[in-house]
């Protein structure tokens, strides 16, 4: 593989590329799942090819292909060249990259068991096993469970000299239990929803996440919501669980530091950012308790954003996003490090596959734990009045990230530190700092759990990709609930 | 790019690997190109070149699915075992069919018009650069800053089966979309077809160009009901949320807004929905994931919702369900996809028919006496799956009309919307387009002047 990036990079300087880079990369995943008894899906897939980058007359081009041979791989990398020419037909200034020392690096996530290597018929019986204790609720309608795995070998070749292969596993495992009567449709999903939880680890997860001894409770959970109260209108304190805080995050914060939006980069398509330049060490983001990490390392966790190199080279980083309330980074590349005054970049450039251009993606986008000792149920139990709120069922935020609403499968209300009554549709909206700045609690350590994203669109052509978000339950005062279902 | 010849000896060989009962092949293969550009530079600038094979085998009832982008003989032995690995392992599924067979696929259907085009296939970065020259002219001359994209590609999908099934579809496609900046306002447009030359870049970034300049200043008006004009991008990124739930599987799984509403008058008498693959300005293949013929279907007449869309196994499931009598005519109609899957089926050729007297968009403005233009609708999500509550953001030119007349552009809007609601209320409508958006796949809509449209909230810009 090595040699065949070689090639492609001397193609691309005799072409006169002034920069060059090759991926290749082997992408393998497996993915079960099943449907009221019945199998949902089996397939296994498999993707290999090259992707080559550069820099001529100062803009770039990517060309890729899936033909390894080598006059294809040849053709791909004088392709780039071209396209990088017809680029400097439109351009406004020579692209600078942040300098990097070019390094030759090997690394594997951690795992203990390859998922691969597990036995399907098993691993179908689990999902049925899921599926019937789902379907043992007496109202459940509709049961469905999912397992995931994949593993992306790369090696990356850059005219600077680096040399980087790198494996990653991934794991998931999710279900969902809908209930349909009347003129409703409720649904619970573990543990959480839009597939469950997703990690770079190997199928030790799969044990890890207790899947069946929770479905019997989610299959009830589902159910009863069929008869709970509607979750009220007003304005009121909030808890929200760790997966629902993950995706707040995810939205309103790691989307807006992403600095290609910041610099119009994706106007057409995701958006632009509220995070202007200006507000870079003088925005109060959120309350005093609020600090926030955007950390690829290693020692963050298996979490989806986990890496050793980012896909120009550079390695993982933990840059602090928020500290102390402060806005202090943003998500960088190369090619954007200098407009920060960065003397290098942030290593956030990820591409889905070896077909796709690296774009500045969020690694782990993580909220650190209270100091303080804290548990979910002591938080709770510390809240005169407020509402809780588990498992994210819709997702909306304006193109600038200020306006967000999102749905929740479960409330409860909490009265006098109790949960005294379970609440259907409960759903939050807001501005994005006003709500991070109303943030006046949040539990510690032990409640916090490092959350996978696993379908984050961004980019065109598009590019699905997996972000980490490590969060523990945590409160917020005076938020407007509700609106979701006001003048339905 | 492959071609029919050769992929029906890449079957031949999948076949020999195979010791399954059954074994289905399908292809894809793309050539294909972006141009994208922001700040009024092309900042990326991509081409790709891929062909992908996926076999299915099944052994009585049992299925599954592996795919590969490497096409030599080893890969493809490695491949056939993998879906058969897959497959061995399950319990049989009663109910799971043969494959299709060839003759019974192929039903007399409106002939679909040729989705090849030369010109496309032959596009150049060069000429992609200059397109996005020309825009990037238009935004400097007006002191705007644009974004957006120019792409060009050509694709082929096959399938084949043991039972002598054999179809292939090649198609072009290109596409521009264009948003132009102001300081503080934006406008966007967006256009495809199999085609490069039905595309008018340079027209789209004048109006896009507009309607950034209109908007400037965008002055904030309250959250509330209003009478809204949805330009057609606007209406297919949010009706496309409710074609899911026109498949027969999604009945079955309960988990549909058609739930025991198949034959109930849901929408205004304004409203009639067909699918329809042959329509001269949709795009896509004429076979479904399992090689059926799509056929022409009316989803919605005058309102009423008179049937729904099946794939082969889905229409046998349907015959014997308590459902059987309440879902209008149940018989397989090219909508499935690639088996095994959890979705069943879905109308993917969505076509609109037009009102009898169809309304231009000023003719629209001109009779509003309040109301708020809309050019897009964007971050569109599910609130509520059976009372077909959908939220999103209004974006790149939201305009506030009253007298008659476009007064200033606003800040825009949440809204928390009913499509139930919504296809009620449509008042006026324009001549169906074929439009593209980012939250839903291309669809033949018109535009729509819809009264009681529910925004809740107001952003900052
Ligand atoms: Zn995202």
């Amino acid at each position: 593989m090595k040699d065949l990036a070689a090639q492609a990079l001397n193609v691309a300087a005799l072409r006169g590329a002034s920069y060059a880079d090759a991926r290749v990369a082997d992408d393998r995943s497996r993915a079960l799942s099943t449907k009221n008894g019945k199998i949902g899906s089996a397939s296994d897939s498999e993707s290999l090819g090259i992707g080559v980058r550069v820099i001529a007359d100062g803009a770039w081009g990517f060309a890729a292909s899936d033909d390894l041979t080598r006059a294809a791989v040849e053709a791909t990398a004088a392709r780039a060249v071209d396209i990088a020419k017809a680029s400097a037909r439109v351009k406004q200034h020579d692209i600078q990259l942040a300098p990097e020392q070019p390094v030759t690096a090997e690394w594997t996530s951690p795992f203990q068991i390859d998922p691969f290597t597990t036995s399907v018929e098993q691993n179908l019986d689990l999902l049925l096993k899921i599926d019937s204790e789902l379907r043992s609720v007496a109202g459940v309608t509709l049961a469905e469970t999912n397992m995931n795995f994949r593993r992306e070998e790369s090696w990356f070749t850059s005219s600077e000299g680096a040399n980087i292969h790198q494996t990653k596993y991934t794991t998931g495992a999710g279900y969902a239990a809908h209930a349909f009567a009347g003129s409703e449709i409720q649904k619970r999903s573990y543990p959480n929803s839009y597939g469950g939880q997703w990690q770079n680890k190997g199928y030790e997860l799969i044990g890890e996440l207790r899947l069946v001894e929770n479905a019997r409770r989610i299959g009830e959970e589902a159910v009863a919501l069929l008869k709970a109260e509607r979750c009220p209108e007003g304005a009121f304190d909030i808890i929200l669980d760790g997966s629902q805080l993950g995706l707040q995050i995810h939205e309103s914060v790691g989307h807006p530091i992403e600095l290609d939006r910041v610099l119009g980069m994706e106007a057409n398509f995701a958006g632009t950012s509220f995070l202007t330049l200006d507000k870079l060490r003088t925005l109060r983001y959120g309350s005093e308790l609020v600090n926030i990490v955007a950390d690829a390392r290693q020692e963050h966790g298996p979490g989806l954003g986990t890496f050793a190199f980012d896909e120009e080279g550079v390695p993982a980083q933990c840059t602090p996003i928020i500290t102390n309330g402060l806005f202090t980074g943003y998500l960088s590349s190369r090619e954007t490090a200098h407009t920060i005054g960065a003397s290098r970049s942030g290593g956030t450039l990820r591409a889905e596959g070896w077909n796709r251009l690296p774009i500045i993606r969020m690694t782990n986008v993580s909220i650190l734990p209270g100091e303080k000792p804290l548990t979910r149920e002591q938080l709770i139990a510390s809240t005169d009045h407020g509402i809780y709120m588990e498992t994210n069922r819709s997702w909306s935020i304006d193109d600038k990230r200020y306006n967000f609403q999102f749905g929740c499968e479960m409330g409860w209300e909490i009265k006098g530190g109790k949960r005294v009554r379970m609440l259907k549709n409960p759903s939050y909206s807001g501005i994005t700092t006003e709500f991070w700045n109303s943030m006046d609690a949040i539990c510690s350590r032990d409640e916090w759990v490092l959350w996978g994203v696993p379908h984050c669109g961004k980019g065109q052509p598009q590019q699905v990709m997996g972000t980490g978000h490590g969060a523990a339950p945590a409160r917020f005062h005076n938020v407007k609930v509700g609106s979701a279902y006001k003048g339905n | 790019m492959l071609d029919k010849n050769r992929a029906g000896d890449i079957f031949q060989r999948i076949r020999e690997h195979s010791t399954a009962d059954e074994v289905e092949a399908l292809f894809y293969g793309t050539n294909s190109a972006l141009t994208r550009f922001a700040n009024n530079t092309i900042h990326q600038n991509v081409a790709e070149e891929n062909c992908v094979v996926s076999v299915r085998t099944a052994f009585g009832g049992r299925t599954a699915r592996a795919t590969t982008n490497k096409l030599d003989d080893e890969s493809l032995k490695r491949v056939v075992q993998a879906s058969e690995n897959l497959a061995k392992v399950q319990h049989p599924d009663q109910e799971l069919l043969p494959m299709a067979d060839a003759d019974k696929s192929v039903r007399a259907t409106r002939a679909v018009p040729s989705r090849y085009f030369e010109q496309t296939a032959a596009i150049t970065p060069e000429q992609r650069a200059e397109v996005v020259g020309k825009i990037v002219s238009i935004a400097k001359k007006r002191d705007l800053t644009t974004a957006g994209i120019f792409s060009t590609s050509e694709s082929v999908e096959g399938i084949f089966n043991s039972r002598g099934l054999a179809d292939w579809h090649t198609q072009t496609s290109s596409e521009v979309s264009i948003t132009m900046l102001a300081a503080d306002s934006s406008g966007w447009q967006k256009a495809n077809s199999p085609n490069v030359a039905n595309l008018d870049p340079v027209a789209l970034a004048e109006l896009a160009a507009r309607k950034a300049f209109h908007s400037a200043a965008p002055r904030e008006i309250p959250a509330g009901k209003y009478t809204v004009i949805l330009e057609p991008a606007a209406v297919l990124d949010i009706v496309g949320f409710m074609f899911y739930d026109f498949g027969g599987l999604a009945i079955l799984d309960q988990r549909s807004f058609l739930n025991n509403r198949v034959g109930t008058k849901l929408f205004g008498d304004n409203i009639d929905i067909w699918d329809d693959v042959g329509h001269p300005l949709q795009s896509g293949a004429p076979f479904d994931g399992e090689g059926v013929r799509r056929q022409r279907v009316q989803l919605v007449d005058k309102g009423v919702v008179k049937r729904l869309v099946y794939a082969r196994g889905t229409a046998e499931r349907m015959k014997n369900s308590e459902h059987k009598d309440s879902v209008g005519p149940i018989e397989p109609t090219g909508h499935g996809f690639p088996l095994p899957n959890e979705m069943g089926e879905a109308p993917m050729n969505i076509v609109f028919s037009g009102p009898r007297e169809p309304r231009t968009i000023d003719q629209m403005i001109a009779s509003t006496e309040h109301g708020v233009l809309v050019t897009r609708l964007w971050y569109i999500r599910e609130v509520d799956p059976y009372e077909k509550i959908l939220t999103g953001m209004t974006r790149d030119g939201t305009f506030y009309v009253e007298d008659g007349k476009v007064r200033h552009g606003v800040r825009n809007f949440r809204f928390n919307e009913s499509l139930l609601h919504m296809l009620s209320n449509v008042e006026e409508m324009g001549t169906p387009v074929r439009a593209s958006g980012e939250e839903s796949f291309d669809m033949v809509v018109p535009a729509m002047k819809v009264r009681e449209f529910n925004f809740t909230e107001v952003t900052k810009f």
